[in-house]
Parts: structure tokens; C-alpha cells; sequence
């Protein structure tokens, strides 16, 4: 009953935020509807965050790489190539997800802290790479004026800012949703398995390896997919857009949001972004201090997220029984048995 | 007649402590047999052993006809060796049910393969009866860390049921369960196909002689004894085990 009244007044409140999603656009500025944009694809890199972190439980420094991957990709496209909008969100995702696979044999069978450097590095390396090969990502000078997309072989290209804000709007849903229904699936439900027990997983006979190695490729495209999309709000990107400050924030907001969820994970991410685009300007110099007593406080506090913090009762209390030790006084009676 | 496992001359070494020193243990077909021994006598080692958690330093494993020392644990366990472990290993965050369905999933075959969703389907259908009969019905759709303690372990051994196992492995099933619980533990137990068969660790002996046919007896990482539940109840080595293991 009361899990019903909490599922109808987050369909209610997801609903809203939709709405005032689509409606944004007539109501603010150009320039707050481009930034809008630019949250909407860095939010789509958190889902992607939110995916190992949180529902396969594998956190991640990295989703930058792919990220950054779609977005080169997309934009050397976009300026040589093709400027369709399904070309460029595929080609995006491809080369995201091609990145992730390179660097899956780092990981897949790495956890923890571990995990976490390694995609630290790993986000980095492909950073100084970015800045290093001129002649394609145009070095730390990035690339500018690529052209504006055109959602679909013989619709108009994309203009106005209102119009590029409203495609990032439709990508990114499509793209939530197609999570959405993935995490449904038996893909979905073992991600949650393993991030439970994997030990149990495979006690059970299924390829963990395999199934981390296809979260990770998985959210690769996600990152890529939503690269494309920073180019189209921005069209420009530069190595800057890419850096481990925006990792630290998208973790921050996924942990702020609840790990777990991907609704959660999309508000903390598009928070946090937008709390660092503000703060930026009221504090200037001070936002990461700020952002990192927000990320201590939030870790300690609420250790399951804003989304979860007061909906999940705890587990029942295990009687502590050590795993090769278990309690001795289930063990007293049967000696003395033998005995007599 | 082959035996479904043969392990011989198994060794595990933790540092200078030899928790297993070259034990040897074969199991037949339908087999019900029992591993029983004082506290640290290598038990749950051995089991480590043989569903692939644990690498012995030396000895073989062969299950079914195969070395299977090479293979992890999820490979074994699509061979069907199906484990419980001492300290129930469950999914806290998803319902008994997703517990089961996710256990039965790796064996299950879908009725129609391209049909979306059918094994999903299909392990659905098993995890149903599977609830039903460890009593856990009424839970099915409580995520399994909200569960009692006993409710958890009864919940492992309806996900090893799930696997469709060849062999049985239970490290302590009864330990921690109601006596109404360790009653149908028993039940369930006895009316399990004669194709499956059941390695049991377990300290309570009225069960071990209730459900078992073979008893082996480890102590200190060697195997003390072997034999039918009546010439371990009656063997003098057996006792002085258990006397000075529990002094
Ligand atoms: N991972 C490990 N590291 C170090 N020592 C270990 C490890 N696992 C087991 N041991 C030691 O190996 C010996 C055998 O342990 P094991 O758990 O197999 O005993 P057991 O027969 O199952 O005992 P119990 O009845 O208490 O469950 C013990 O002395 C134990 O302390
Ligand atoms: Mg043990």
C-alpha cells in the first residue's frame, strides 16, 4: 500500500519534471536553454555512472572516456561526414562503447577502490591523448563550429537553441527509457544479483566476468551516446569538457541521488552540474570545496542517497556467525551424542 | 561403476596449517553421504574444493568422468554441482523469488529460445514450487535481507534445488533452523530424485544418520574414517575424535 502511494508519486514527480523539461525552453533564455542542454548530456553520462555504480555496484571514475570518445567521434563526424542526428548518436555510442571494451580487461576483474583508479587513469590518459593528437581533436584547442545536426535524413537542421535543447531532451528520454527497460530484463536483474554477492553468482553458474564486461561496454555507449549530445549543445569541445573534475561531480551526484536509481542519479548529476555552474559564479575559485564537503556530507549522511534515504528499512539483524565459524552452540549437542 | 566425484590426495595449505593433508573422497551416483568432523577439521574446505571456490595446492577433482580442477566455480556449477554455503549466501536486495529465478537461470531451457523473456519465464516456473516447498511462500516477494536468519538458509537451498544439481553440496543446512524447519529439511531432503546426489556437512548426527547412507570422518585435514552411519556410530577412533576435538 504505501510502496504503491510512494511508486504513483514518483511516476507524479518524473512526470512533472518532464513536463517542465519540454516547457523550459519558452521559459528561460537561449543562453540557460544551451546550458540546460549541456546538463541534459552530462545527466546522460550519470545514468551511464549510476549503471556500474550503483545497480552493478562497480563505482567508476571514468565515464569521461567514453564520453569523450562519443563526443570526438561524433564531432569529426559531424564536421567531415554527416550531420544526421540517428548517425551521429549510433556512430557516438559505437565509439563510446568500443572505448569501454578496450579498457575492460583493466577492470573486469578488478573491484572497489582498485576499480576507481584504474578508471581515474584510465579517464585521464584518454584526456592527455585528446590534447596530444592535434591533428584530429585539435589539441587542447578542441574543436570548434562543427555543424548543426539534422535529426533525420531530410528534416531541417537545428538552428535555435530551443530547437538543439529540445533534441538533446528526446535523445536522452529515449535513451533513459531504453535503460529503464533494460534493467527489467534478466541483464537487469543479474547486474543487481552481483552487485549483491557475486560469489553467489557464480556459486550459481553464471559468467560474471562476462556480464561486468557488458555492463561496462553498455554504459560505454551510454557515455557515448550522450558525447554526441554535448556536441550538439555546445558545438564546440575541447579536452576541458572531459577532465576528472567532471568524473568527481558525476559521482557525486550519483551517490547524492541514490546509487541505485536511475531517476535519482539523473536529478543528483543534472544538481550537482548546475549547483557547479552556479556556485562558479557567486564563489569564484571555491566551487570544488564547496561540491567537496557536499560529497563528504552527503556519503556520510545518507549513505543510500537522498532517493532512498528514508524509503529503505534496513535489513533484519543477522545473528553475527562468522563464515568458517559459525556460532558454537549449534555445534555443543552434537558431540556428546557421539559419545554416548 | 565410475563414480559421479572422485577427489584424491586433495591438499589446501592456509601458511604452515594443512586444513586439508591429501584427502580422499569419492561420491556415487544418488549417492547420500555425509562429511562430518570436529570444528576445523577441514570440512568446508573440502567443499570449497570440490565446487571450484578453493584451488587445492595438490589432488585432483573428477566430476562426472572429467577433471574438472581447471574450471571456476560458475562452470562447475553449470556441470551441476550446486552448493549451500555455511553462512547463507543470498541476493539481500532482491526478493526470495529474483533469488530463485536468478539461482535457476543458467539451467533452465525456455520453451520457445527466441521468444524475449522465456527464461526468464521458464525460471520463473521453478522458483514457484521451489518457495512452496521450503515454506517460504508467504515471503516470496520480501527482499531475502529482510528475511530471518533460517528463512535465508532455507532460501539458499531452494536456489541450489534451483540449479537442477547433479551433486548436492550443503555445508551445515540445519544449523540455525527451527525445529519445524529442520523437520522439513529433512522431508525435503529424503524425497529428492535419487538421480541427485547429497554431500552434507552437518554437526547434528540424528541427521546425518537419518538422511545419510555413507559418513566419512575428517579431522585435522585427514580422513579418520569412512563407512555406513552404523560402523561410524559404533567405531572407537570416531569417538576419541569427537571427544578430544570438543575438549
Ligand atoms: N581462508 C582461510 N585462511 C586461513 N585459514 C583458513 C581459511 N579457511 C579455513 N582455514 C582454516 O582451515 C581449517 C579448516 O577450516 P574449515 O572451515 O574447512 O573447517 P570446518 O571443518 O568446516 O569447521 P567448522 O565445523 O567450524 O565449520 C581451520 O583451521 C580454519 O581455520
Ligand atoms: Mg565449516
Amino acid at each position: 500500500m504505501r510502496n504503491e502511494v510512494i511508486r504513483w508519486g514518483r511516476g507524479g514527480v518524473a512526470a512533472l519534471v518532464l513536463v517542465g523539461l519540454v516547457v523550459a525552453p519558452w521559459v528561460v533564455d537561449d543562453y540557460t536553454t544551451a546550458i540546460l542542454a549541456r546538463t541534459l548530456a552530462l545527466a546522460l553520462v550519470g545514468v551511464s555512472v549510476a549503471l556500474l555504480t550503483g545497480v552493478a555496484g562497480m563505482p567508476t571514475l571514468g565515464q569521461t572516456a567514453p564520453y569523450a570518445a562519443g563526443a570526438y567521434a561524433c564531432a569529426v563526424l559531424g564536421s567531415r561526414i554527416s550531420d544526421v542526428g540517428v548517425v551521429q548518436v549510433a556512430v557516438a555510442a559505437g565509439a563510446g562503447a568500443a572505448l569501454a571494451a578496450l579498457t575492460v580487461p583493466l577492470v573486469v576483474h578488478a573491484r572497489g577502490v582498485i576499480v576507481l583508479m584504474i578508471t581515474l587513469a584510465v579517464g585521464e590518459l584518454v584526456v592527455t591523448v585528446l590534447g596530444r593528437w592535434r591533428s584530429v581533436t585539435g589539441g587542447t584547442d578542441g574543436l570548434a563550429g562543427i555543424p548543426a545536426v539534422r535529426p533525420f535524413w531530410g528534416l531541417p537542421v537545428l538552428a535555435t537553441d530551443q530547437a538543439r535543447y529540445l533534441y538533446t531532451l528526446v535523445v536522452a528520454a529515449t535513451l533513459v527509457g531504453a535503460v529503464l527497460l533494460l534493467l527489467r530484463t534478466r541483464a537487469g536483474l543479474l547486474l543487481r544479483a552481483g552487485r549483491d554477492d557475486e560469489t553467489r553468482l557464480r556459486a550459481s553458474g553464471h559468467r560474471v566476468p562476462l556480464l561486468v564486461s557488458g555492463a561496462h561496454v553498455a554504459a560505454g555507449a551510454i557515455a557515448g551516446a550522450a558525447g554526441s549530445l554535448l556536441v550538439v549543445a555546445q558545438q564546440y569541445i575541447s579536452p576541458a569538457d572531459f577532465g576528472f573534475d567532471t568524473s568527481a561531480l558525476l559521482l557525486l551526484g550519483v551517490v547524492i541521488g541514490g546509487t541505485a536509481s536511475v531517476g535519482g542519479a539523473l536529478v543528483g548529476a543534472a544538481l550537482v552540474i548546475a549547483a557547479r555552474d552556479w556556485l562558479f559564479g557567486v564563489l569564484p575559485g571555491h566551487a570544488p570545496l564547496v561540491l567537496g564537503a557536499l560529497f563528504v556530507a552527503t556519503v556520510y549522511l545518507l549513505p543510500s542517497g537522498v532517493d532512498r534515504a528514508r524509503l529503505r528499512p534496513r535489513p533484519t539483524d543477522v545473528p553475527p556467525v562468522h563464515p568458517d565459524r559459525p556460532a558454537v552452540r549449534e555445534h555443543a549437542g552434537a558431540a556428546p551424542e557421539l559419545r554416548t | 561403476m565410475t563414480p559421479l566425484l572422485d577427489a584424491r590426495d586433495v591438499q589446501v595449505r592456509y601458511g604452515s596449517l594443512a586444513a586439508l593433508a591429501g584427502v580422499d573422497l569419492s561420491i556415487h551416483d544418488g549417492q547420500r553421504h555425509a562429511l562430518i568432523g570436529p570444528n576445523g577439521a577441514g570440512k568446508t574446505t573440502l567443499l570449497n574444493v570440490i565446487a571450484g571456490a578453493t584451488r587445492p595446492q595438490r589432488g585432483t577433482v573428477v566430476f562426472g568422468g572429467r577433471d574438472v580442477g581447471r574450471l571456476g566455480p560458475a562452470a562447475r556449477a553449470r556441470r551441476g554441482i550446486n552448493r549451500i554455503h555455511q553462512r547463507p549466501a543470498v541476493f539481500s536486495t532482491l526478493t526470495a523469488t529474483e533469488n530463485v529465478v536468478v539461482a535457476a537461470l543458467p539451467r533452465v531451457i525456455p520453451q520457445r529460445r527466441w521468444r524475449p523473456g522465456g527464461r526468464r519465464r521458464a525460471a520463473q516456473h521453478r522458483a514457484g514450487p521451489l518457495l512452496e516447498q521450503m515454506g517460504l511462500a508467504d515471503v516470496a516477494s520480501v527482499p531475502a535481507g529482510h528475511l530471518a536468519h533460517g528463512q535465508r538458509r532455507q532460501l539458499e537451498i531452494a536456489m541450489a534445488l534451483a540449479g537442477r544439481p547433479r551433486l548436492l553440496l550443503l555445508d551445515e543446512p540445519a544449523a540455525g533452523l527451527s525445529a519445524t524447519e529442520v523437520g522439513r529439511l529433512v522431508e525435503l531432503l529424503r524425497a529428492l530424485p535419487r538421480a541427485v546426489a547429497v554431500l552434507l556437512v552437518e554437526h547434528r548426527l540424528d541427521l546425518v544418520y537419518a538422511l545419510a547412507d555413507t559418513v566419512t570422518v575428517l579431522r585435522d585435514g585427514q580422513r579418520l574414517a569412512a563407512g555406513t552411519p552404523d560402523e561410524i556410530r559404533t567405531s572407537p577412533l570416531v569417538r576419541q575424535a569427537y571427544a578430544d576435538g570438543v575438549a
